[in-house]
């Protein structure tokens, strides 16, 4: 079975480099840079995992993840943020959207990989 | 045969039942019992005190010797109380809205409180009254004579009997018109002994009528055969003196002081004037029905040589009929006492308020500690007042020798108080009268009164017979009876003729030469305009004459150049061509408005109410609440300057606080900002090179696919961390400027080359060098920089197929324009104003750069002293930068 | 007739009524004001009959009391009247109870 990630990054590096990543740990790797249109792409891509940026142009990454769980059969779906903006506010207002994961700009390519396989075995655990 | 000792106790007696009356009075008005008390009936009975003993024994004298001319004396009253609509309605309302206590107190109100006026009106009225006065006692004295002719006891002896009267009169007046303190209130108890007084002679007088038409001559019929049959039975009147009589009467009517205390100082509704009309003119008519078949049975029956003046008295003596002689005589006694009561109260109130008091009160230290026993001082001055008025009246008597006939005197009085017509009738229903214009017209009248009769009239006693009959110096044209030449007129009428016209002529001649006071014209305005102040009973009405007054009062308060702004700016509005605006409801209500922010609503509305309806508070008051108020607000403007200084501050800290607070916000966004700009090229290189160590296999050309990543994004973050660097430098204000010269065509070529350098980008640039060939003289490097940014936003941001910038060149107005235009689709509105913050990126394109360089750009502008600003509305992105003159004018 | 065609008239007047009022208390103004001044010529009348020049011609001083009189009732009379509709008017505040009483 393939597992599938919707990585929602505007900055074409970081998503390059991430995809590198994850697909040599065998995910399905799909790229969104948009933030306005985010939610549809989410619904219908039906990822196992979602990694999303906080600062997306249109809409940021908070207000999706929040309008996202108030979503049916949103709930559960596990979500790393990443942040450029490494403040303790946005990881309050994160866990407070309800992000399974936040990771601040710049990480270690081991954290990025660590998360998604702790957040997928979560997943498929419950 | 009622002996005199009995008359004496019947008088007193009479005397104890009027105070009775009067007592009683006062006592119910004072427990707010007896309504009837201020009855119309009562005011119309009270206004009979206009028939005094004079009218009483006089008229019959008078129609003995002139026929029917006695009746004028009543016709003129008649004629008044018919115009009561528009002349004594008018009166009444002045006197009671401005609560005046006398005639002399309503001129000198009407004439901005002159009291100068209220001192002339007061001497005219006591020197008008005092004949009158003596007439009552020679009156009273003459009657006590024909009872001492037929009492066989002679104890009476003539001197002494006026002395004593007198003395009688003048206790009587001030215990009754003394005994209230406050001579502002009404006197019930006065008012309605007079009216009984006036019932008794009436009916004393009817009594005797009666008596002589039935009991002596046998019915109506045969009464008019004996009319026509005596020496007076045809119509012989004199024109002049009939007319003359007519108005004078009408004239002292309204001018008399005693007149105008019963008729407008004790008047308790003006309502009551209504039922006066008709009821007082009959009054008169009923007191005057019998005094021709009196006077004519009288001629018949008594012998040769008899005074006729005595008739009511000796015609029921001669026929027996004793206890209608004695209601004869109480008849005229009553006449007697009532008007010299009133008359002592009216001009002992005069004397009092307008004579004694500012005398007393200038003598007084300290005018400000004057209390309670002023209440004590104007009592004594009035009671004294009442002793001298009286002594002077005994005097004249004395004087005039008792001699002269009762009408004559009486109509002496009425030529001398008539003195105050012209101005009285001006002051109500013409604005233009003025203070100057009553005092010489009053002066002239008073003088040619005393001239041509006053002093003519004592027989030689005050003026020497050569001056009666040669004029003063010889002057002919001066002889008192015969002014400017002009003989053969009866002397009454010739003084009232010259008196009063030229009293007249001189009041509406100095009136017109001369300029009122403020004051003045406010109380003109008050007096002449009184019914439109007290009919609307709601909203504001007046007419343009007020308008004038209102501007008085506004300027007071606003101070005169925001007054006349406001009523030039209301007057404009309502199209008028005058400076001043017609007072309608709304121009008032706006006016009060204005006042209230100034003086408080209440105040406002009670002001205006005051010009322009009825109120209570004297104008005097009012003025003097607006000159308080005017201090108070120079006050309180003084306050509120440094409450708005203080207010002023604490916004400016304010200010400050919200400013720091921005900057600080600004400085925090700006540090996230800038860790986000940092940690993204960060992420890039960190991933990509713990890929490139971690990885193995990576083929040659993924590893130099991600070299270039790292290499690309180290050399953004070197950017970035330049243009921070920059910027702070900018933002600082610690640039160093290297300014040099060279023309703008030069810079644009150098910046043109550098942005389009390395690069592979198709942005043309078209530009008009005819146009660049502008010197400048700037640091150019700095300049060339925001050339460079602005055309490589172009090359980076046009999203034309054939992307093309447009550079031209201007000089408007002294500066050098400088506009970059490309055929992009531009900046959206919303973002506009943004373009120039710090980290603003348009849309999602994140690999331009941090979004600094526009920001960069304006600071640069702002240190080179130009500007740069977006241009809409150029189909494309657009902006200009301007360049000052001065810069150019330099380099030349 | 019904009730409420009854009533409609009614309603109507008080505005009519009114302006006839208030026309009427106008001319009653004018008309007070007129009073004096004919009084004043009635009174002055005499002043025009001869003067006595011998004892046949005169007017006799009964017909001139007559005449006096007769003016001064018929002035006071008219003041009366005067009076008592100024006093009517003033206090005239149920326009409608009056019209009933006074026809016009």
């Amino acid at each position: 079975m393939s597992r599938k990630v919707l990585l929602i990054e505007d900055e074409p590096n970081i998503a390059e480099a991430i995809r590198f990543l994850l697909t040599r740990e065998g995910w399905q790797v799909e790229t969104h840079a948009e933030g306005s249109d985010a939610i549809q792409v989410i619904q219908g891509a039906n990822p196992d995992l979602v990694i999303l940026d906080v600062m997306l142009p249109g809409k940021s990454g908070m207000e999706i993840l929040r309008d996202l769980r108030g979503l049916e059969g949103m709930q559960n779906l596990p979500v790393l943020m990443l942040t450029a903006r490494g403040q303790t506010r946005d990881r309050e207002m994160a866990e407070n959207a309800g992000v399974s994961r936040f990771m601040t700009k710049p990480f270690s390519n081991a954290e990025v990989l660590t998360a998604v396989r702790d957040l997928h075995a979560q997943a498929t655990r419950s | 045969m009622a002996t005199l000792n009995v008359l004496i106790l019947v008088c007193l007696g009479y005397v104890v039942l009027l105070f009775g009356v009067a007592f009683a009075a006062d006592r119910m008005a004072a427990a707010g019992r007896g309504a009837w008390l201020r009855s119309p009936l009562i005011y119309t009975l009270s206004l009979s005190i206009y028939c005094t003993a004079w009218t009483f024994y006089g008229a019959v004298g008078n129609a003995a010797r002139s026929g029917l001319e006695f009746v004028t004396i009543y016709l003129g009253p008649t004629l008044v109380m018919l115009s009561w609509w528009w002349g004594l309605r008018k009166l009444v309302r002045v006197g009671r809205s401005q609560r005046v206590t006398s005639i002399a107190d309503l001129i000198s109100s009407r004439y901005g409180k002159s009291n100068t006026l209220a001192i002339c009106v007061t001497i005219l009225a006591v020197l008008g009254g005092t004949p009158y006065i003596a007439l009552q006692l020679q009156s009273i004295t003459l009657s006590f004579s024909i009872f001492a002719e037929a009492d066989p006891s002679g104890l009476y002896r003539e001197g002494s009997s006026v002395f004593w009267v007198a003395a009688g009169l003048a206790m009587f007046a001030i215990l009754f018109g003394t005994r209230n303190l406050d001579a502002n209130e009404r006197h019930h108890g006065v008012v309605t002994a007079i009216a009984l007084e006036s019932v008794v002679k009436l009916f004393a007088l009817i009594a005797v009528g009666v008596f002589v038409v039935w009991g002596v001559a046998g019915g109506i019929g045969p009464m008019m055969a004996r009319i026509d049959a005596s020496e007076i039975g045809q119509w012989n009147v004199d024109a002049g003196r009939w007319t003359t009589f007519i108005f004078l009467s009408a004239a002292a009517f309204i001018c008399l002081p005693r007149m105008f205390q019963v008729m407008v100082v004790e008047n308790a509704d003006e309502g009551h004037l209504r039922t006066a009309a008709w009821a007082f003119p009959l009054y008169l008519l009923l007191m005057s029905l019998f005094v021709v078949p009196i006077a004519v049975v009288g001629l018949d029956l008594l012998p040769e040589g008899s005074n006729p003046d005595l008739f009511v008295l000796t015609v029921p003596l001669s026929q027996g009929n004793d206890w209608l002689a004695m209601l004869s005589f109480i008849g005229g006694f009553s006449s007697a006492t009532s008007m010299v009561i009133v008359t002592a109260m009216a001009l002992s109130t005069m004397v009092s308020n307008h004579l004694v008091m500012p005398i007393w009160l200038s003598t007084q230290e300290g005018s400000g500690s004057v209390s309670g026993d002023v209440r004590n001082v104007v009592l004594v001055a009035r009671r004294v007042s009442i002793a001298v008025i009286m002594a002077m009246g005994y005097y004249y008597y004395r004087l005039s020798g008792g001699g002269a006939a009762l009408a004559s005197i009486g109509l002496v009085a009425f030529a001398g108080i008539a003195q105050i017509l012209p101005a009285l009738v001006g002051g109500l229903f013409w604005r233009g009268a003025t203070r100057t214009g009553a005092l010489i017209g009053l002066t002239v009248g008073f003088v040619l009164w005393i001239y041509t009769l006053l002093l003519p009239g004592m027989d030689g006693a005050l003026m020497p017979q050569s001056v009666l009959q040669n004029g003063p110096f010889g002057w002919g044209w001066l002889r008192p009876q015969a002014l400017f030449g002009i003989e053969g007129m009866d002397p009454m009428v010739h003084t009232v003729m010259w008196s009063l016209s030229l009293n007249a002529f001189a009041f509406c001649a100095a009136s017109l030469l001369s300029f009122p006071s403020p004051l003045e014209r406010l109380q003109g305005a008050q007096f002449v305009n009184v019914f439109d102040h007290s009919v609307a009973p709601r909203g504001w009405s007046g007419s343009v004459a007020q308008s004038e007054d209102l501007m008085i009062m506004t300027q007071r308060i606003l101070g005169a150049g925001p007054a006349q702004e406001f009523f030039q700016a209301e007057a404009r509005a309502q199209g008028g061509r005058t400076s001043l605006p017609e007072p309608t409801p709304g121009f008032l209500e706006r006016l009060e408005r204005e006042l209230s922010g100034s003086v408080g609503a209440a105040t406002a509305h009670a002001m205006i109410g005051q010009i322009v309806g009825g109120s209570s508070v004297s104008v005097e008051d009012l003025l003097a609440v607006a000159d308080e108020s005017a201090q108070m607000l120079e006050y309180s403007s003084q306050l509120e300057a440094k409450s708005a200084e203080l207010s002023r501050t604490a916004r400016k800290l304010r200010e400050a606080n919200t400013k720091l607070t921005q900057i600080s916000e600004q400085k925090d966004s700006f540090l996230s900002q800038v860790s986000h700009e940092l940690r993204t090229p960060m992420t890039s290189i960190r991933a990509f090179s713990e890929i490139m160590r971690d990885t193995d296999g990576l083929t040659p050309e993924e590893q130099t696919r991600y070299a270039a990543i790292i290499h690309d994004e180290a050399l953004r973050l070197t950017r970035l961390l330049d243009d921070l660097l920059d910027l702070s430098v900018l933002e600082s204000g610690r640039v160093n400027l290297n300014m040099s010269g060279e023309s703008l065509s030069a810079v644009l070529d150098r910046a043109v080359s550098s942005a389009l350098a390395g690069s592979r980008s198709t942005l043309t640039v078209r530009r008009t060098r005819q146009s660049e060939r502008i010197p400048l003289h700037t640091d150019l490097d700095r300049l060339g920089q925001v050339f460079i940014n602005l055309i490589s936003n172009a090359q980076k941001y046009c999203d034309a197929e054939d992307p093309v910038l447009t550079i031209s060149a201007h000089d408007v107005g002294g500066q050098v324009v400088i506009d970059f235009a490309d055929n992009g689709s531009g900046i959206p509105p919303e973002a506009q104003s943004m373009v120039f913050e710090k980290f603003a990126r348009v849309g999602g394109d994140k690999a331009g750069g941090a979004g600094l360089g526009l920001a960069i750009c304006r600071e640069i502008m702002q240190r080179l002293g130009g500007e740069i600003t977006y241009l809409p509305g150029q189909g494309g992105a657009a902006f200009r930068v301007r360049l000052p003159m001065a810069y150019r004018q330099a380099a030349q | 007739m019904s009730e409420s065609e009854d009533r409609k008239p009614q309603r109507a007047r008080p505005s009519l009524f009114l302006e006839r009022q208030s026309y009427r208390r106008r001319r009653l103004m004018d008309a007070a004001r007129l009073l004096p001044i004919l009084g004043a010529a009635l009174i002055a009348l005499p002043l025009l009959w001869p003067s006595q020049t011998s004892p046949e011609d005169g007017v006799p001083l009964s017909s001139a009391i007559l005449y006096i009189f007769a003016c001064w009732v018929f002035l006071i009379v008219v003041s009366l009247i005067f009076g008592f509709a100024a006093k009517r008017m003033a206090t005239g505040d149920d326009p409608e109870a009056e019209s009933d009483r006074w026809p016009h």
